[in-house]
């Protein structure tokens, strides 16, 4: 088993924000993160795949494919985006659901979601994990749910 | 409520500088010199370490974390900054009986947040001595 991770940018806003609390609720666990006007980042996603290299190409898979898989999946609904305003998974919820925070957990959690089927439909490598870092000093990942 | 989605990971990298030196009254001094070449060095040299905390558990619904950074930071600073940051790791009592190699770091430094972090699992600690060496040590 090879593992082969492919690294791509983003950038996008977003704030933390639980609507059944208190606004004082949510500063005091949010901190900064609760202010409403939002903030961004510049986010690094690493994809790691895991299989076996062909015998024909050496390829665990083609890093061409792998690159466009992240970008129509991931990064063409959240680059430049505000995350809770704009992209499905975190926008605002309808009635009597509850909403979904874009912490660096979430992302990592919700690019999984978004990348597995793909990778899985394709064949032969499986997707192993995925990581984000929101900063340079902070990721969360994902690989899962194991 | 969103899905169940089992466990998810959350990492922070820390920065403190410290010195050592690396000796053992195990060996001679030739044989110190040997093992340790120039971190051997008398009056010891310094580093600026990174110090990768990787942790996981489940995420809260109603944050959305696997643990609130503060409180990881907060852990963090109590029992290793505040502890190692600008001092000589020689002197500290933990490496009275062990060489202050940067395995040893990592394992201290393991053994101390694991003690401290109860709400999630420690996965790794990982120090990075300079850009071009690391250590880990993992749970289990």
């Amino acid at each position: 088993m090879v593992f082969l991770t492919r690294r791509a940018t983003f950038s996008a806003s977003h704030y933390y924000w639980n609507g059944s609390w208190t606004a004082e609720k949510n500063e005091q666990v949010f901190g900064r993160c609760a202010n409403r006007n939002g903030h961004g980042h510049n986010y690094t996603l690493e994809v790691t795949v895991a299989g076996e290299p062909d015998q024909v190409t050496g390829f665990v898979v083609d890093l061409k494919w792998l690159k466009d898989v992240i970008e129509r999946e991931v990064l063409a609904a959240w680059d430049h985006r505000h995350l809770n305003l704009e992209v499905p998974e975190f926008a605002a919820p309808k009635l009597g659901e509850s909403q979904l925070i874009p912490t660096t957990e979430n992302l990592a959690i919700e690019a999984w979601k978004r990348l597995e089927p793909a990778v899985t439909a394709a064949g032969g490598a499986q997707l192993s994990r995925v990581r984000i870092y929101e900063t340079p000093e902070i990721f969360a990942e994902y690989r899962g749910g194991l | 409520m969103s899905p169940e989605v089992g466990r998810a990971y959350f990492g922070r990298r820390y920065t403190l500088s410290a010195s050592h030196r690396l000796h053992t009254e195990a060996l001679s001094a030739d044989e110190n010199r040997a093992a340790y070449g120039k971190c051997n060095n008398p009056h010891g040299h310094g580093h600026n370490y990174i110090v990768e905390v990787l942790v996981s558990g489940e995420v809260d619904p109603e944050t959305g974390m696997v643990m609130n950074m503060v409180a990881l930071d907060a852990a963090v600073q109590n029992q290793v900054i505040e502890r190692f940051d600008h001092t000589n790791l020689n002197l500290d009592i933990l490496f009275v009986n062990r060489v202050p190699t940067t395995e040893n770091l990592c394992r201290v430094v393991f053994e101390l947040l694991k003690g401290a972090l109860r709400s999630v699992e420690l996965e790794h600690v990982r120090v990075e001595e300079t850009e071009n060496n690391f250590f880990e040590c993992k749970g289990n």
